[in-house]
């Protein structure tokens, strides 16, 4: 059914889920939400499965204009949300009506929010995804960033019987300057010199930051004398680091599945949202740590939703779950 | 190591068929009956990258199972390949670099289509786009280095030479090999059942048309 009618698109609006899987070896990068924890909690917020269609918001948000009755909720940076100009909170949900106007201005606070409504926003299911890549003008919204005009679809679904809200211990900060976990390698080797100066500099993050990769700027890396200035193109994932020719890291995100410069090292899964929410002018610390920490990380990030999952879940099912 | 949800594993430092052949060997192995916790297997040209769930697998199992497998290849089948054959119009509007590869090469422009389109290429990887192919074993003949600065945009079906690898753009894309032809079929439909023509591993052949027959297939494919 259609839901909203984009009046502003805002910087960069597109409809993401958690990604699309099966196809890296044809040269499909999974794209999908940035910061698939926020995306996962959006939807929970309004009763949805964490995979459904949210509306990514880069920076700047869109004006959307309600066409029928629905459930809504945000999560992710802050961006001063209004319906008909009144403010309202993040990271619950808002119950909304035919007419009401959505105002979404700007990130204060982090850099990417996500907007879930109730039943999903629906779009063609494109080799296994929602989500839109744009560089190849496929899936979402007609394979492209909304722009005025665009009627939005959402999937059908029952309106929640109470609000749901996150409880503000689960409300992540988006701090200026940021710790990011990394792991040495994979070509770790070609830095002998340089390892040490990378974990301990402060790099800035630069305008020229997208889904496709974070580039930073700071102290030069420089590949020691005898290694190869690059390597046979080989799979990239989402948080390896690269050194192009000129020195300055690249962390890579979610729409490349391949690539040929030398991988310092590689930003661990748990901290791959703080990297979504990272502003241009924020400050990038990265901190070594081991793949047995890495995991750990990764068990408590799951365990933390887990535990989301059942305290969303208390006033429809009426079940204790720790 | 690539971080903590994937393994990189490499069969060494240059380009040859005969570890591009062992690395799709085993990740089709792996594919076909993947170890618990993996979710992808990703093969380039003398690497591939296993993709895993921290929460169900630990590299050190996995690296276990990878022996093993490395070890029954040895008496494992090689994965069916096709052979894929891609009509290509070369030249004038869809061939624009055709020139420079002949100025550099002292080919031709009949030269460099006979010797482009009359052998079979492997595809070594899959990668850079959706489809975006790597071939190898191009005629030494029609080596020629990339542009100086690449394209911003490259269209749609684009035959490109970048020093010994030739290959195709199936999206628009910025890119800086040098196009010499185009072909009219849809290399990447996303809509389509099966959105490629072909996957590393397969055998490619150029077949030169027409203009006439360009059009007339292009439009069959863009109907």
């Amino acid at each position: 059914m259609d839901i909203f009618i984009v009046k502003n698109p805002g910087a960069l609006t597109t409809i993401q889920d958690l990604g699309r899987f099966g196809f890296l070896d044809r040269g499909v990068p999974p794209s999908g939400a940035l910061d698939s924890s926020a995306c996962r909690i959006a939807n929970l917020l309004v009763g949805n499965q964490e995979n459904m269609g949210v509306l990514e918001i880069t920076v700047m948000g869109p004006i959307l204009e309600a066409m029928e009755a629905a459930d809504i909720a945000i999560a992710g940076a802050e961006m001063g949300m209004t319906i008909n100009k009144t403010p309202v909170p993040a990271w619950r949900s808002l119950r909304i009506k035919k007419g009401d106007v959505i105002r979404i201005p700007l990130a204060e606070k982090g850099c990417r929010a996500y907007l879930a409504v109730n039943g999903g926003f629906a779009a063609p299911v494109v080799m296994g995804s929602r989500s839109t890549f744009v560089r190849a003008g496929f899936g979402g919204f007609q394979g492209r960033a909304l722009v005025k005009g665009d009627i939005l679809k959402k999937g059908k679904a029952a309106l929640l019987e109470q609000p749901l809200l996150l409880p503000s211990e689960f409300i992540p900060e988006y701090p200026k300057e940021l710790v990011l976990a990394a792991i040495p390698g994979p070509q770790e080797g070609s830095f002998k010199g340089a390892l040490d100066l990378f974990f301990t500099a402060r790099y800035e993050v630069t305008a020229q930051s997208d889904r496709m990769g974070y580039r930073l700027r700071g102290p030069l890396i420089e590949h020691d004398p005898d290694a190869p200035q690059s390597i046979i193109t080989e799979p990239v994932v989402p948080g390896n680091i690269q050194i192009p020719a000129d020195g300055q890291p690249i962390i890579l995100l979610v729409e490349q599945t391949t690539g040929g410069y030398s991988k310092i090292a590689t930003v661990i899964t748990a901290d791959l949202k703080k990297v979504a929410q990272a502003l241009p002018g924020n400050i990038v610390i990265f901190a070594q740590t081991s793949i047995e920490e890495a995991h750990r990380l990764y068990r408590e990030e799951e365990r933390r939703l887990e535990k989301i999952r059942a305290l969303l879940s208390l006033p429809r099912l009426q079940t204790v779950f720790f | 190591m690539s971080g903590d949800r994937a393994l990189l594993v490499d069969y060494g430092e240059g380009i040859a068929l005969s570890v591009n052949e062992k690395v799709l060997a085993i990740s089709s192995l792996l594919r076909h009956n993947p170890p618990q916790g993996v979710q992808a297997v990703v093969p380039a040209y003398r690497s591939f990258a296993i993709i895993y769930d921290p929460l169900l697998t630990e590299p050190d199992i996995l690296k276990r199972e990878i022996s093993s497998i490395e070890n029954y290849h040895n008496h494992a089948l090689r994965p069916e390949a096709q052979l894929v054959s891609i009509p290509v119009r070369y030249g004038d509007e869809w061939g624009p670099d055709i020139a420079i590869v002949s100025a550099h090469t002292g080919l031709k422009t009949e030269e460099i289509i006979q010797l482009h389109s009359s052998r079979e290429y492997p595809v070594y990887m899959i990668g850079f786009t959706p489809g975006f192919c790597y071939l190898g074993g191009m005629d030494e003949r029609l080596k020629t280095p990339r542009r100086e600065t690449p394209r911003v945009s490259i269209p749609a079906g684009s035959v490109g030479i970048a020093e010994m690898q030739t290959g195709m753009y199936p999206v628009e894309s910025p890119g800086g090999w040098q196009i010499i032809g185009k072909t009219p079929l849809r290399l990447f439909a996303p809509e389509r059942e099966n959105p490629f023509l072909y996957k590393a591993g397969d055998r490619i052949r150029f077949e030169p048309i027409s203009a006439n027959e360009f059009d007339r297939i292009y439009k069959k494919e863009h109907s």
